[in-house]
């Protein structure tokens, strides 16, 4: 009896091509012969040879990667922490400020993320004469910060549906807390903490507000370089190289969508089949 | 040692290092630079490095730089154009949203997944990549703005003929792309209120005579009310913050507050104007966050908000 | 109820099937549901029992088939415009809005004057003594308040069919039988149809005059509950309902009024009434009896009847009876309830374990099933 309108089901697909189409038309024109960007003049694939050859492109994306590796790592472990702390203690002194401080990133605008930590960098280097320049490590820092407290929303979601019974069991068996935090609580949130680092790699990996503000000169990620070529305009190598990233975000995205679907699926089946033994 | 260490652990240790690591790492690198942000916006701009200086005397602060926010027309209006912005892109996500979210809950299980997961992917592909693609969509020469050309052109009569329709650096092409990159924000806790609601209400509704419209207007709508401030606040707080669309698509001469922030920071080297023009964007929006917060853990329970 | 209103169906359901892709979930289903009456559908999980209710509702639409309500073919009808309200198993009450607001939802779409509107809910907040949580929302109930709430609800619109989906399903024991009689008492007071879908055989027992089982989309038997219980006319219905104990046969000798099986598994012959029908000689059937038909004794009983013989194996006492488990000599162990009418202390019981007993079992109480 649940039917779907017409009217639905017409915003929906309005919906989807809204999403889709604009994303669409840039990956086709990534194949666009001609050097205007906008004007379709037969196809090429010119555009991702001379993307391969373009030194200063690899080097920001080797740069981009490496420092979303090191952040989401650093962000997982402190940001998974975070999650335990909030998610299991609940009586500890200053825990509302925690909380507090725990949400404030994702709400705070970017823009004051970025100028604060910059100024702080500043300050920094003036007092104590750390960080002497800016680069790796001050975006680093600053990217673990911003990134740390999505890992540590989706971890304490999901220790929080997560039956506390099972760690209790553990206790009674005569694990110590630290033990039981080791061979039951981690390796049952462990999906989460996988999301967790992916979702704060990619957070990485993307950003260019945070990561204008703590560079430093030589310090060019691939965000940074895109956003200085977008200002001059559009133009078919950004096109060839937006293509490769969506394709590989979707690739990642669609990869880890069947895995745990199928994760799901075959829980799903074992628990019928469960069922049907018993019942 | 090592017993003992062992010891202090098991006991205690561990509960504390996992409470202190994050801990402290947000306060040093979080909540001090926006203290920092706090103090500077009650300083004044100098010719020093860091470019700022304080008072000489007690109290030691400027409030200049606040009483130019309320005074200065530039920052008014900066103000009045980022909530004007950010709201309208808020209500168009709802329009567009809503019907989608519960388009969405009324397919197969199968096919929920899957469009779940095109409502997600954008979200994990660059924002600024996003927004670059309505670059190439919004340019004179495109083939969008072509055909909304000749659609405009066949509907108004020769007189008002137009080439092109200018869209690039406007306020509409900073609301459209706003509602483009915040609409999955809007359609994500809208579809997890909406998947909750028991169907067998909407059934009894029918069942006591309700025509599918009137069910909507008494069972869906009021009970997705959570939902819908939840994901309208998820749009409205980080659309009226936001930096990358003015700055690539938006017009100069109509910044949003973001805009004015860095560029106040950067070109103009005020820091404590900026600091100032940040901490009241912050305060303006204290309000809508604890509304937030308050309304998706409603959304949340789905069942029963009352 | 007169042999007039017995004549006058309100429901006709007329070879009704509902198939769910490859799954039939009704099959070919017709009946007869007159006005004033208060009928059982009954089966396990699945039987179809459930979509049938939806069919009546219009939440579902027929495959194929016709269902009819006081005349009107239903075709076509949405739920919002069918005579029948329906009380959910859940209850689905609406969690936004007041007992009040709940009760008086149906009646926004009658013609009816705002005066008219309160009388009826508080007439219905009356027949279900919620009249004192009237401004209260739902989740301030239990779930027997909860119960009432829906039903006022469902009964407001003053329906000429009222679906009742598991109505007691979500209530404890002690609960379940006072509200029986209530919606009992409810149901003769407004003298609507009550339709009442249960997996539960007590409470289609003691709810409704009359019952239909359904297994695996068909309808089984429709009978007065005693029907149903004495004179089960299949093995799934005698099996259903109650316990029985049930064995493979062959007829031996058809002769007056009753019959003689040979039934291998109890090593020995049993006499039984002859079913009306009449049955051939040498056919297979299966015979049964319901545990509490047997009688028990240590000593061998004199006189006729059939008389079997064996050890107690198990025994358990639940105060007002006691269930024994009988090895008879044959091996197959059967199953016998036995009323504790006489107080006595736990060694001057009848049996004990491992004693010999004797059973016996009338003729006239040993069923014939054919199926």
């Amino acid at each position: 009896m649940k039917r779907s309108s017409t009217f639905l089901i017409t915003v929906l697909c309005f919906g989807f091509a809204f999403l889709y189409v604009p994303i669409l038309s840039m990956m086709a024109f990534s194949f666009n012969r001609s050097r205007l960007a906008t004007v379709w003049g037969g196809f090429s694939t010119q555009w991702y040879g001379k993307l391969f050859s373009n030194q200063q492109v690899l080097k920001a994306a080797m740069l981009s990667l490496e420092i979303a590796l090191v952040s989401a790592t650093l962000a997982t472990i402190l940001g998974t922490l975070a999650g335990l702390a909030l998610a299991r203690f609940t009586h500890f002194r200053g825990r509302a400020l925690f909380a507090g401080l725990v949400t404030a990133p994702l709400i705070m605008p970017e823009v004051i993320t970025g100028i604060s930590s910059l100024i702080m960098f500043i300050w920094m280097a003036e007092w104590i004469g750390w960080p002497g320049t800016r680069g790796f490590t001050t975006i680093t820092i600053a990217h673990i910060t911003f990134s740390m407290t999505y890992v540590t929303t989706i971890v304490q979601a999901r220790l929080s549906a997560m039956d506390m019974s099972v760690e209790e069991a553990a206790m009674d068996l005569g694990s110590r807390p630290w033990q039981v935090l080791k061979d039951v609580t981690l390796p049952i949130i462990s999906p989460a903490i996988v999301s967790g680092w992916l979702l704060a790699f990619t957070i990485s990996l993307d950003d260019v507000v945070i990561t204008n503000f703590t560079t430093g000169p030589g310090y060019t990620t691939l965000p940074i370089l895109i956003w200085s070529k977008v200002k001059l305009g559009v133009t078919p190598d950004i096109n060839a190289l937006a293509t490769i990233i969506v394709l590989v975000v979707a690739m990642g995205v669609f990869a880890a969508g069947v895995i745990l679907n199928r994760a799901e699926a075959r829980r799903a089946a074992d628990a019928q089949l469960a069922y049907q033994a018993n019942g | 040692m090592l017993k003992r260490l062992d010891a202090w652990f098991n006991k205690k240790g561990w509960r504390d290092s996992i409470i202190a690591l994050p801990y402290s790492w947000l306060i040093l690198f979080f909540l001090l630079p926006f203290i920092i942000v706090i103090v500077m916006s009650v300083a004044h701009r100098a010719n020093a490095s860091p470019p700022i200086g304080f008072k000489d005397a007690w109290p030691f602060i400027y409030l200049d730089n606040y009483i130019r926010l309320g005074s200065d027309w530039i920052y008014v209006r900066a103000y009045a154009i980022s909530l004007i912005n950010a709201g309208i892109a808020t209500f168009l996500c709802l329009v567009l949203g809503y019907p989608m979210a519960l388009g969405m809950t009324r397919v197969s299980k199968e096919r929920q997944r899957m469009l779940l997961m095109l409502v997600i992917l954008p979200f994990w592909t660059s924002f600024l990549l996003r927004v670059y693609a309505w670059i190439g969509l919004m340019g004179t020469n495109s083939w969008f703005n072509r055909l909304l050309t000749s659609i405009y052109n066949t509907l108004t009569p020769a007189g008002f003929n137009v080439d092109s329709i200018p869209m690039m650096n406007t306020n509409f092409a900073v609301i459209l792309v706003l509602v483009y990159s915040y609409l999955p924000f809007m359609v994500l806790p809208l579809y997890a209120n909406l998947e909750k609601l028991d169907f067998t209400l909407n059934e009894a509704a029918m069942d006591l005579g309700s025509r599918p419209s009137s069910v909507f207007r008494d069972i869906t709508l009021p009970l997705s009310i959570p939902g819908i401030i939840a994901g309208g606040l998820l749009v409205f707080i980080p659309a009226s913050g936001e930096l990358i669309i003015p700055s690539l698509v938006g017009s100069a001469s109509d910044p949003m507050i973001g805009r004015v922030i860095s560029d106040e920071f950067a070109s103009v080297r005020d820091w404590p104007m900026a600091s100032a023009v940040a901490v009241a964007l912050l305060l303006l929006l204290v309000g809508p966050t604890i509304a937030y917060n308050y309304f998706e853990a409603k959304a949340q329970g789905g069942k029963s908000p009352t | 109820m007169s042999a007039q209103e017995r004549d006058k169906p309100l429901i006709r359901i007329e070879n009704v099937t509902k198939t769910f892709n490859d799954f039939i979930a009704v099959n070919d289903v017709s009946l007869d549901i007159m006005e004033g009456e208060m009928f059982a559908l009954l089966g396990g999980s699945g039987c179809g029992k459930t979509t049938l209710l939806r069919m009546l509702a219009g939440f579902e639409t027929p495959t194929a088939g016709r269902i009819t309500i006081g005349g009107q073919d239903m075709a076509g009808v949405p739920p919002y415009q069918r005579p029948v309200n329906m009380m959910f198993q859940s209850y689905a009450l609406f969690p936004h809005m007041t007992v009040e607001k709940n009760v008086g939802y149906g009646l926004k779409h009658e013609n009816l004057t705002d005066k008219q509107r309160k009388d009826r809910v508080k007439e219905m907040l009356d027949l279900v003594q919620l009249t004192q949580f009237a401004a209260r929302k739902p989740h301030q109930h239990s779930g027997g308040q909860r119960q009432r709430v829906a039903l006022a609800r469902a009964l407001a619109k003053q329906p000429k069919l009222l679906l009742l989906d598991e109505p007691l399903g979500a209530l404890d024991k002690k609960l379940r039988e006072h509200t029986q009689f209530e919606i009992a008492n409810i149901q003769y007071k407004t003298g609507i149809t009550f339709i009442v879908v249960t997996h539960d055989q007590e409470e289609a027992m003691t709810l409704a005059n009359r019952i239909a089982v359904m297994d695996r989309g068909v309808i089984k038997q429709v009978g007065s509950p005693t029907d149903i219980y004495e004179f089960p006319r299949s093995k799934f219905v005698a099996d259903f309902i109650g316990s029985v104990n049930l064995f493979p046969a062959r007829v031996e000798k058809v002769g007056g009024n009753e019959i003689i099986c040979d039934v291998p598994q109890l090593g020995q012959r049993i006499t039984a009434a002859a079913p009306a029908s009449g049955i051939p000689n040498k056919a297979d059937i299966s015979v049964a009896f319901r545990p509490e038909k047997v009688v028990i004794s240590r000593q061998k009983p004199k006189g006729g009847g059939n008389v079997l013989s064996g050890v107690v194996q198990d025994l358990g006492y639940f105060g007002k009876d006691s269930l024994y488990r009988i090895r008879l000599d044959s091996g197959t162990v059967i199953s016998v309830n036995s009323v504790n009418a006489r107080r006595a202390a736990e060694s001057d019981r009848v049996a004990q374990w491992e004693d010999r007993v004797w059973l016996s079992v009338e003729p006239g109480s040993v069923l014939v099933l054919e199926d």
